[in-house]
């Protein structure tokens, strides 16, 4: 019996495709800033009150937020496949699944209280 | 007489199949540039919880970042990003087709008319508008942090 395609595919082909732009473009800055700059000591990093100042207010929050939760499914959309076809393990499809969009959503809600508290 | 139904036959895939051409490889390396994408947010969650939680936290997240094998990390994980970003903004034009609504086209002079065929914005148009935004983006956070506390 063949299965019908289930109708959530395309949305979360949408939401990789939304996911992938914002990675590309907001990802790299702040890993090339915090993960390699800073820690090799070029310049000075920010000092805590003007950063916190920064991520404290709404309008950062809101963006960060965004980019978190569409990187996550971004990334749990295509780790998924790349898992199922990288190692031939199709048989295994719903337990990916339940790894890569549950770690997507354990992340999302995790930068949610990240974001509250700050 | 048992029931058998027929199934087409599948020939079996190598397991490390993507092993096996350089192209293939790299759509591997491409697709794995997710997990880098997964690490990236992780790694900027630890940066927002440590901020979140004070100034002690903030320096103990910058001395943890600053260990020798988080700076291998995050300098593979950049590779990756941009890796991601070079091939995303470059698959963009394959992906969708952009067109000028008709009205705007009817107004546009003849020799620009003549140069976007049945209306399509050319590929490379919208491959150069990605990586203007991609520079955009990056300045505004990079100056935005770097103004923030100096």
């Amino acid at each position: 019996m063949r299965r019908r395609a289930r109708p959530i595919e395309p949305f979360l082909w949408l939401l990789f495709s939304a996911g992938g732009v914002l990675a590309a473009l907001f990802l790299p800055v702040v890993v090339l800033l915090f993960g390699v700059v800073y820690p090799l000591g070029g310049i000075g990093p920010p000092t805590y009150p003007g950063l916190h100042a920064l991520a404290a207010h709404a309008l950062t929050r809101v963006v960060i937020f965004i980019v978190c939760v569409l990187s996550l499914i971004h990334w749990a959309h295509r780790f998924r496949f790349t898992v199922l076809h990288g190692l031939q393990i199709g048989r295994l499809g719903r337990l990916v699944s339940v790894f890569c969009y549950g770690g997507a959503l354990v992340g999302s809600l995790a930068a949610l209280v990240v974001l509250v508290r700050i | 007489m048992t029931a058998t139904r027929a199934r087409a036959y599948r020939q079996a895939v190598p397991r490390l199949w993507w092993l096996r051409r350089r192209s293939y490889l790299l759509f591997m390396l491409r697709e794995l540039s997710c997990v880098f994408v997964a690490w990236a947010v992780l790694f900027l969650l630890l940066l927002l919880k440590a901020v979140g939680n004070g100034h002690v936290d903030y320096q103990r997240f910058l001395d943890w970042a600053a260990k020798p094998w988080v700076i291998a990390v995050n300098v593979l994980a950049l590779a990756f990003l941009v890796f991601h970003s070079v091939t995303w903004f470059n698959l963009a034009p394959k992906a969708m087709v952009v067109r000028v609504p008709k009205q705007m086209l009817a107004l546009a002079p003849k020799a620009i008319v003549r140069r976007l065929p049945e209306g399509r914005v050319p590929g490379w148009l919208i491959v150069a508008q990605n990586y203007v935004a991609w520079v955009f983006v990056a300045a505004i956070v990079a100056g935005l942090v770097m103004r923030s506390g100096s």
